[in-house]
């Protein structure tokens, strides 16, 4: 850059006639305007706002300005480059984003694409269905008790109440342990987990056993060998059968729905006394189909059975029945996950077809 | 028990219109839960007809039939005859029949249309008692109205199905085995009138007061026990009748055969029929005896050794000691008491004086003998539940009437009735406890009402109450079954429904809630929960290649298994899971990963007996404790297998098959998510490859279990894919040890700095003995220590692998010098050379 020359006239510097100033940012707009690439945008500037653009060669000139026509050349020319300068700045922007746009639809893959490289597993849901019962036991405040499935007779039959020679004792389809002395069963219920808990813990007790247990039926679509119960034990002052209609309903309720209706009904079990089945009203025909093959048209499914514990069971496990009374009640998880899911043949839920598990979530 | 409504009708009141669903719904109320209904299976058009001719037709096969016009009135809608081709000739022109016309249906959803055959259109159907689903009528054929229903008014066309009871209906209930009088009519019918307060007529107070009392002119009989069972002699009560001059000709009356019938009995002979008609009826067994095979007097004792009988059904049976016995004279055996009767002493075409045993046994013993010969009789049924002990005379003179009525016989007038019967029951009953028990506020005088309703004598003092029950209720033994009758037959449904508040739970235990956490793990990590029924066999043990000097070897047998290939309590859970494996193969599947968590048993084999006790009473705590300890351990496990890929291949690339590796990975998985340094070692055990199987530790050094790939030969044995990846780990063992909280320690924010070597070892040097010594060597700054790369091959020599290890080192408090990194890094290698002849690659 050449110094100021104070002998020029800038009325005869041509580069700093304002025409050609406006003409050279007019040539600028439009050559930046039809730059249609960075690339292109990149030789607009040169061309424009380069060393050798009009308008830099115009600035250039300013130095010789006489300093009286130095501040009016200046403002000029210094407008001009700085539309010049906003104007690439502007299409800079443009283009960039216009780059940017074209790579990220390069980029676009199928979305609709299931990549299966290593498949969720998946627990068993008739598991899920136990752990869920449990945890209703659990928010009513009750604590989860466990026991062993070769057991012994007298926490199996005896000590709830099952005498040695009585027709319930035989209709348990028992699998015996041999040498027959043994004095041990695969448990038929998780019923002596009743027992074991009063045994062990003691009174005021409320538990729920969730387990496997074992009748010697065939495998087919209504019977399994190995299934899953839960019971459940409460023994306190003043317990009725109210406290047990109340349990029942409430763990109905929560696992199939607050519209179910449940009734108790009747029954005989050896440990319970009074005793009771515990029916829900079906869940196909709600009673109103006679030709029902869920319910067999009486409009009710059995659950469960339960009663007020036999006072032989408290005395055998070492409480007094004048103190304490208490209920108790076991029923299916099979059986639950059956109404809640529609598994229509129990051989499904034993067999560990993956693809029983698949149908499922990681709860149910 | 099937229950024929029209037979109930006898004893109770049902009003008009109740349906068999009606009926089902009431008995259901008071605990008698139904199993079905039965009949009113025919519908459409089913009339009388008179045969108007019959004109035999032989046929080309041999047969001949008969053309048959009938006169069916208007029921075919013309009143011309109605033309029917009918196979059976035991009818002629001018018999009253039974025609099903076209538009019919009979039981078997057998429907009736007009068609072709032998030459003719035949419209309908002439009917034999069996195509309606009727007992035989003796008739050998077709039935023959007039002699079906000797008297009846009969019109052609008249509707049939009313006329035969084909409307009847019948109510199947589920009777618990507390309820033997609901064995019974007598015991249905008053739970009908408890349920529904209809009016009950009781058959037994009229039939006892004619029955004669027992005198010296009966047939002798002497109760002979010498080894009453648990104290109570086999036989309460036994009473004879004697009947003569019967003609075993006669045949059962219809409406005796139909109730039979319809009650699930099928129609034998006339005494036969009587005595299953009055079990039924009332609920008490009897038997009769041909009077004149025997000489007497009845000797009723317990079998001897070496004793047989061959029973009714023609089998020889040997006699167990405890079977209880109805002996001629005390040497002969006529039959096993309460259960079968003996073959040579039945009746037969020729008896014409026969001895009708009406008798009461003890239950234990009677339970006792039918299950020893597996003779589960509808006697024993009855007996073993206890029959009413005032009913024996009432149906020894039912059956003397029903056979001087049907089989002509005259009844002696001499009766025996010996025995001590039973010792009267009463219960203090506490006036309060059904309101206590139940939760329903009753009044005192509805539980005394109750009470008598069902039959028991009550008196009342005060807020007590001495409550004999009815003799046919000996389920009746204490209070809260007292209160069970209240509470029913006040009607469950008016129990309230009231959530108890226990004082507060600890929720579910650290194991309960570890052991969701470990199957969520595994199921996150592509593992699929499956569970099988715990038996397995000795041969499945032995293809796994467990010897018998493996504990797992000594099972829990079984006694009476579902099948030989099933009579032992599993030792191990793989033989479950790789029969799901295999089983989900079979199904088309291959790439599988599957766990399960379950008990296996393993005794100690010290061969520990478990005590039994009468119900009701606390055993002493040594016995207690023996009885604890006859129940083996039982270790909650966790196995797996995988076979296929463990990652798949597919679009987005190459995948990787399960190797022994993820059996490995899977170990890790499980100590970090319990926060445990769990330790893998080689070890050889069956169903593992001997150089591919790895024993699990935990820190205190008991062993977890073993993982690896499965040996190739039980691979072959067990039909799994080749290379099947399995472990079982002992999740007991692994959550105890998880036990305790982990202390944190604080995480440094100074930089890392990192320095890899390389060591080259003998082949046969395990990776987590250099792994050790590097960390030992590296000091306390060491940070992690990372095998990036496992190289053998060429340029490390036969014999030799190279390690390389990423070593990266931090200090809590200030950034380390590269000096120091490297001082720490030389001692690292330098252990590892002194530990495991180490020497660092290239050096």
């Amino acid at each position: 850059m050449s110094g100021p020359n104070t002998q020029y006239d800038p009325v005869e510097v041509a580069a700093l006639d304002p025409a050609q100033i406006d003409a050279a940012v007019q040539s600028a707009i439009e050559g930046i305007a039809a730059a249609d690439s960075l690339e292109a945008l990149k030789v607009a500037r040169t061309e424009h706002q380069g060393d050798k653009s009009p308008l830099a060669l115009a600035n250039r000139e300013i130095g010789a300005l006489p300093p009286t026509a130095k501040a009016e050349a200046g403002k000029r020319v210094g407008q001009a480059r700085g539309r010049v300068a906003q104007e690439l700045k502007a299409r800079q922007q443009v283009l960039e984003a216009e780059r940017d746009e074209r790579i990220l639809a390069d980029e676009r893959v199928d979305m609709t694409l299931v990549p299966d490289r290593r498949p969720l597993g998946r627990r068993h849901p008739v598991e899920l269905m136990g752990q869920q019962m449990a945890d209703v036991m659990v928010g009513m405040g009750w604590e989860i008790a466990e026991g062993p499935e070769v057991e012994a007779e007298w926490f199996t039959f005896d000590a709830l109440n099952f005498d040695q020679d009585h027709p319930a004792r035989q209709m348990q389809d028992t699998f015996y342990v041999e040498p027959p002395d043994a004095g041990l069963v695969l448990r038929t219920h998780t019923s002596p987990v009743q027992a074991r808990a009063m045994l062990e813990r003691g009174v005021p007790l409320y538990i729920a056993v969730p387990g496997r247990v074992f009748r010697t039926d065939e495998l087919d679509a209504t019977h399994m060998p190995a299934f899953h119960q839960l019971e459940g034990l409460a023994v306190d002052e003043g317990l009725t059968m109210a406290h047990l209609k109340g349990t029942l309903d409430r763990l109905a309720a929560e696992l199939f729905g607050p519209e179910i209706t449940t009734r108790l009904r009747p029954s005989y079990f050896p440990f319970t006394e009074p005793s009771a089945e515990m029916d829900l009203r079906c869940f196909v025909c709600h009673g109103n189909d006679p030709d029902c093959r869920t319910c067999g048209g009486t409009g009710w499914i059995e659950w469960g059975g339960c009663g007020m514990v036999n006072e032989n069971v408290l005395r055998a496990c070492g409480v007094d029945p004048r103190k304490y009374s208490g209920f108790a009640f076991g029923m299916g998880i099979d059986r639950a996950l059956m109404f809640r899911t529609g598994v229509a043949d129990m051989r499904e839920m034993i067999e560990g077809d993956v693809r029983f598990n698949s149908q499922f979530g990681m709860e149910i | 028990m099937r229950v024929p409504v029209e037979w109930l009708r006898e004893y109770v009141e049902v009003a008009p219109g109740t349906t068999g669903a009606d009926i089902a719904a009431s008995l259901v109320r008071v605990g008698l839960e139904e199993e079905g209904l039965h009949g009113a299976d025919i519908t459409g058009p089913l009339v009388v007809g008179r045969v108007i001719s019959a004109d035999p037709e032989p046929q080309k096969n041999g047969k001949t039939i008969n053309w048959c016009q009938v006169d069916v009135g208007d029921a075919n809608g013309t009143g011309e005859p109605q033309g029917i081709v009918c196979g059976a000739h035991n009818f002629v022109a001018g018999d009253w029949v039974v025609c099903v016309l076209p538009g019919g249906v009979l039981p078997g959803d057998f429907s009736i249309a007009a068609r072709k055959t032998y030459g003719h259109v035949s419209a309908g159907m002439i009917c034999a008692a069996d195509e309606l689903g009727l007992p035989d009528d003796g008739s050998g054929g077709i039935i023959r109205l007039a002699e079906l229903l000797p008297g009846a008014d009969l019109v052609p066309g008249q509707d049939a199905v009313a006329l035969l009871g084909l409307d009847r209906v019948t109510v199947e209930i589920n009777v618990t085995p507390d309820r033997g009088y609901c064995f019974s009519l007598r015991g249905v019918a008053r739970e009908y009138s408890h349920a529904t307060g209809a009016a009950f007529t009781d058959p037994v107070p009229t039939l006892a007061r004619r029955a004669p009392h027992g005198s010296d002119d009966g047939f002798a009989v002497r109760l002979d026990d010498q080894a009453p069972l648990r104290g109570q002699p086999g036989c309460r009560r036994y009473v004879t009748r004697t009947v003569r001059g019967i003609d075993q000709g006669a045949p059962t009356p219809a409406w005796m055969a139909t109730r039979l019938t319809e009650a699930g009995m099928r129609p034998i002979s006339l005494t036969v029929d009587i005595s299953n008609y009055v079990m039924l009826a009332l609920g008490q067994p009897t038997h009769t005896f041909d009077l004149a095979s025997i000489t007497g007097p009845i000797v009723v004792r317990r079998a001897a050794a070496g004793e047989t009988l061959k029973t009714l059904d023609d089998q020889e049976r040997s006699l167990f000691d405890e079977d209880l016995l109805i002996t001629d004279g005390g040497d002969r055996v006529l039959g096993i008491a309460g259960v079968m009767g003996g073959a040579d002493t039945e009746i037969s075409g020729s008896t014409t004086d026969v001895l009708i045993e009406a008798a009461n046994f003890d239950p234990v013993s009677i339970a006792r003998s039918a299950r020893r010969h597996k003779l589960p009789s509808e006697a024993a049924r009855r007996f073993e539940r206890g029959v009413d002990i005032e009913l024996a005379p009432a149906a020894a003179q039912l059956i003397v009437d029903l056979l001087v009525e049907y089989a002509g016989g005259v009844a002696d007038e001499g009766a025996t009735d010996v025995g001590d019967g039973l010792p009267a029951v009463s219960i203090d009953l506490d006036l309060t406890l059904p309101t206590r028990l139940v939760g329903v506020a009753y009044d005192e005088d509805e539980v005394v009402d109750v009470l008598r309703q069902i039959g028991c004598a009550v008196e009342v003092s005060g807020d007590r109450a001495r409550v004999r029950p009815p003799t046919w209720r000996p389920d009746l033994t204490t209070g809260p079954d007292l209160v069970e009758e209240v509470a029913r037959i006040h009607g469950y449904d008016a129990i309230p429904s009231v959530v108890p508040r226990p004082p507060g739970g600890r929720g579910l235990t650290r194991s309960q809630q570890a052991r969701r956490m470990v199957a969520e793990l595994l199921a996150g990590r592509g593992l699929q929960e499956t569970w099988s029924a715990p038996f397995i066999s000795a041969q499945v043990l032995q293809r796994l290649g467990i010897d018998v000097a493996d504990p797992r070897s000594q099972a829990v047998k079984i006694a009476n298994p579902l099948s030989q290939e099933a009579d032992l309590f599993r030792t191990t859970l793989l033989p479950g899971l790789f029969d799901t494996l295999r089983r989900n193969v079979s199904r088309g599947a291959r790439d599988l990963a599957l766990f399960e968590v379950g008990l296996v048993a393993l005794p100690d084999g010290q061969g520990r007996t478990a005590p039994t006790e009468e119900p009701g009473i606390r055993p002493d705590d040594a016995t207690l404790a023996r009885i604890r300890a006859a129940v083996p351990p039982q270790p909650r496990q966790v196995a797996f297998a995988l076979t296929g890929e463990r990652d798949r291949t597919a679009w987005w690339g190459p995948g990787r098959g399960a190797d022994w590796t993820d059996a490995l990975e899977i170990v890790r998985d499980l100590g970090q998510a319990l926060g445990l340094t769990l330790t893998t070692a080689a070890a050889e055990r069956a169903p593992f490859h001997p150089g591919r199987c790895a024993v699990v530790t935990v820190p205190d050094g008991r062993t977890a279990g073993w993982v690896g790939e499965v040996h190739p030969k039980v691979c072959e044995a067990l039909e799994l894919p080749a290379r099947t990846v399995a472990g079982e780990l002992d999740l007991d063992v692994l959550l105890a040890a998880s036990e305790g909280d982990t202390l944190s320690a604080p995480v440094s924010t100074y930089p890392m700095a990192s320095s890899d070597v390389a060591l080259v070892v003998d082949d046969t040097v395990p990776a987590a003995r250099v792994e050790a010594a590097l960390r030992a060597g590296a000091g306390e700054h060491l940070e992690a220590a990372a095998l990036f790369d496992l190289y053998s091959g060429e340029q490390v020599g036969e014999g030799k692998k190279s390690l390389a290890y990423r070593l990266q080192f931090r200090a809590p408090d200030r950034t380390l010098t590269t000096s120091e990194v490297n001082a720490a890094r030389d001692r690292a290698v330098s252990r590892a050379e002194q530990e495991t002849g180490a020497f660092q690659r290239g050096a």
